[in-house]
């Protein structure tokens, strides 16, 4: 079976901390930074490799901050 | 700054399989963190783009959290005075009914200060569409009580709850909606998960898609969080809203093509 690889990339400057992303993340992928940006909210992150572009968190974040990258590859 | 997980070799144009909308103007929504409001409009400006009706669309921002709507949305945009906006749609569907209308109105608007406007532009049978968000609380004002706000529920004209002896009951005006001749469809959505707002979309897209038929009113209210109204963290907020709001106001279809759904 053919396996999806993701990526999401997260426009920090507009990420206003909410973390309902955090919450719709099936493979938890995402985190709350250690930093802040100049807004001063923390902001997602992405924490692991497990991505494989869902788009979940992507439609439910308030400000559409998130992208998603998805290529389908062959299973090894 | 640097990514650690990053995988450059797949942010290609051709992979992209979510980015926000361009019909969304490129600047910093002024909603608090976690808000409805926001994924709301997104999806709105999605099924415009999709349906492909940006410069046949006219839309009507209300008074609260959303009265910048225009702000943000990439369409024709006319403010109305509090609770008017359904007269508004209905003159402006009247002058032009080949455009695509809608209102996107908040609890104390539509359910409050415009529930005549509501109720009398849902009962003519208007061709436009109605976006309700309800949170159960004025949210822009500070977080008073709203006449949605729920039997028990604190806010800060009701610091110990809603005592429906004295306040009153809350009002579901959608399903009050439903009950009029003049309403096509009405139906009840969140956005609070990723499957909610699948729906929400989907709904939007038929409401849009009913104003083609010129049968009569759409209305999608969408059951929304307000966690700086209620005191809460986003994430907890959503949690409490599918505890408290969904039992009283349990989301799906009411009417669909002019029928009431049974339930």
């Amino acid at each position: 079976m053919a396996k999806m690889i993701g990526d999401i990339v997260i426009d920090i400057e507009r990420c206003k901390g909410c973390e309902v992303c955090i919450a719709a993340c099936p493979f938890e992928v995402i985190a709350m930074s250690e930093d802040v940006n100049s807004k001063g909210y923390r902001f997602a992150t992405k924490v692991n490799d497990k991505c494989t572009g869902c788009t979940n968190c992507a439609i439910v974040c308030p400000d559409g901050v998130i992208t998603v990258y998805r290529v389908k590859v062959a299973a090894e | 700054m640097e990514e650690k997980f990053a995988r450059p070799e797949i942010r290609k144009p051709e992979n992209i399989v979510y980015k926000r909308t361009d019909l969304l103007v490129d600047r910093p929504l002024s909603y608090c963190p976690g808000c409805g409001h926001g994924v709301v409009h997104r999806l709105l400006m999605e099924v415009i783009e999709e349906k492909d009706i940006v410069s046949k669309t006219i839309g009507i921002s209300p008074v609260g959290c959303s009265v910048l709507a225009y702000d943000f949305l990439d369409v024709d945009m006319q403010g109305a005075a509090h609770g008017r906006a359904p007269a508004l749609a209905t003159a402006i569907t009247r002058l032009w009914p080949d455009r695509y209308v809608f209102t996107y109105q908040g609890d104390g608007d539509l359910a409050a200060i415009g529930t005549a406007e509501t109720i009398h532009a849902c009962n003519r049978g208007e061709n436009f569409t109605i976006i309700f968000i309800n949170n159960g609380i004025y949210g822009m004002t500070g977080g008073q009580m709203a006449p949605t706000t729920l039997p028990g529920m604190r806010s800060s004209t009701s610091p110990y709850g809603r005592d429906v002896d004295i306040m009153g009951h809350p009002l579901k005006i959608t399903e009050l909606v439903a009950n009029l001749p003049g309403t096509y469809y009405v139906t009840r959505q969140s956005v609070q998960t990723p499957g909610a707002v699948r729906k929400t979309k989907k709904a939007l897209r038929k409401a849009f898609d009913n104003q083609d038929l010129n049968k009569g009113v759409s209305l999608v209210e969408v059951v929304s969080n307000c966690n700086s109204g209620w005191k809460m963290t986003p994430v907890q907020s959503n949690i409490w809203m599918e505890e408290n709001m969904f039992p009283y106001y349990p989301l799906g279809d009411i009417k669909v093509e002019g029928t009431l759904v049974e339930k």
